[in-house]
């Protein structure tokens, strides 16, 4: 083994690469791979917030349905009572029509009977004295009788 | 495939001609050698008589050349590929680069307990450029000395050697693992104060009544982690380029099927032995990170 200054050389050459390798290639690499392992990290961070995200918004959507849900029944009960209360209004208005009516007819016919008792009133009377002048196949006066016609009549 | 047939035809020619296949293995053993000759100008070494002559004061180009461009290229490559990076899908080169420098951090995150910016980076670099050092072993072993010898000619340096595995060098990997050991000594020291790294050695395992006896056992398991961390890859690695010479010094023709197999066996060392590496790294140094024992 025959040892010469290449010992030296090589011990050097060593020295020099380790240098250069430390200041000059090391951290190039180092720095990109951390940067891609941070990417990384960056990425899944942010696929996780987006799941808690979905969560959020599905619990979130479910909650508002269940309000809209419960919001519609109410207004479908609203709706209902309202209707029904509706419909008691026309029943009531329309038995009040009907009462009406039936006042108002009531109240023609009673006219209406008024009415013929007058005109029967009359002419009983006519008949009456007319009657009366047959019985007694003569003429009765007149004027000595209206007062007791007249109050016939009213009785009648 | 026709090259490489050709390449170790004629190599094969070579050796039967003009070298036997020891001097053909011992030239492919030998380095690109410039230093100082005894008579004190420098230059290349022509031979490797000459080049052993030059002693210590001496440097292997090939090898020393290989590794730096080896690393400087990873290097720039890496750079190239890290500025254009993005923090998006990353595209075919960025995740192939990526998925090596994500490794490397598993194994330090894994292995290294302690805060140090600076063991990810040095395991980076230790990693992929020993595996790109030791994947030069799968070059075929005639191609690059060959070209190397013709443009060696040019300048009378016919018979040049060039080794092309920078891992097959004892220089290279001691020298590897020698700057481990500085800064396992840095670290240790640094952590543990210079009373706490000393007295890890004298007093443990046995405590300080048996001071002899840890201080034989500690010193040599200091010194032997930088011997074994540097050994065992050059082991490795030498005995890997060896097998691929015999092969092509000694079977001839019919080498390629023994080559494709040894190939196939080696593509399993070569990554191996650089994780080897960067993984003693980590549990050397974290080891020098540990806090001071002060139970004695």
């Amino acid at each position: 083994m025959d040892i010469t200054l290449t010992i030296i050389g090589q011990s050097v050459a060593f020295f020099v690469f380790w240098w250069f390798c430390a200041k000059y290639v090391w951290p190039l690499f180092m720095d990109v791979m951390e940067e891609r392992r941070q990417k990384i990290a960056d990425g899944l961070e942010a696929a996780a917030r987006a799941e808690k995200d979905l969560e959020l918004a599905q619990a979130k959507s479910t909650d508002q349905l269940k309000v809209a849900k419960v919001e519609a029944a109410g207004i479908i009960d609203l709706a209902n009572k309202r209707g029904s209360q509706i419909v008691d209004e026309a029943k009531d208005k329309a038995k009040e029509e009907a009462s009406r009516i039936i006042a108002g007819a009531q109240a023609d016919i009673e006219q209406e009977v008024n009415r013929a008792k007058e005109a029967l009133r009359a002419q009983v009377s006519a008949i009456a004295i007319a009657g009366a002048e047959k019985i007694l196949e003569s003429s009765i006066d007149q004027a000595a009788n209206e007062d007791m016609l007249n109050k016939l009549a009213s009785e009648l | 495939m026709a090259e490489l047939a050709d390449a170790a035809h004629a190599a094969a020619e070579h050796g039967a001609e003009s070298q036997t296949v020891q001097e053909y293995i011992t030239h492919h053993l030998s380095y690109l050698t410039y230093g100082k000759f005894p008579d004190g100008h420098w230059g290349l070494a022509h031979t490797p008589e000459e080049a052993v002559s030059m002693g210590f004061m001496s440097i292997h180009v090939d090898t020393m050349g290989w590794s730096l461009f080896i690393g400087a290229a990873f290097l720039l490559f890496f750079r190239y590929i890290g500025l254009r990076a993005t923090s998006d899908v990353p595209s075919g080169i960025q995740n192939f680069v990526e998925s090596i420098f994500e490794f490397v951090d598993a194994q330090v995150t894994s292995g290294f307990n302690y805060k140090n910016p600076y063991v990810g980076p040095l395991c980076l670099t230790v990693f992929v450029w020993i595996i790109l050092m030791n994947m030069m072993d799968l070059v075929p072993v005639d191609w690059i000395p060959e070209i190397a010898m013709m443009v060696g000619g040019l300048w009378g340096l016919e018979h040049m050697s060039f080794k092309v595995v920078p891992t097959t060098d004892p220089n290279i990997t001691m020298g590897m693992s020698i700057s481990v050991f500085f800064l396992i000594l840095y670290y240790s020291i640094k952590n543990k104060g210079i009373g706490g790294f000393l007295s890890e050695l004298a007093f443990h395992p046995f405590g300080k009544w048996m001071l002899p006896f840890n201080l034989i056992i500690e010193i040599p398991t200091l010194f032997a982690k930088p011997v074994s961390l540097g050994l065992r890859l050059f082991g490795n690695l030498y005995a890997g380029e060896l097998l691929f010479l015999l092969i092509s010094g000694l079977l001839g023709v019919y080498q390629l099927p023994a080559h494709f197999v040894w190939a196939v066996f080696h593509l399993l060392v070569v990554p191996l032995q650089a994780f080897v590496f960067m993984m003693l790294v980590i549990v050397y140094l974290n080891a020098a990170h540990e806090p001071a024992h002060d139970d004695h």
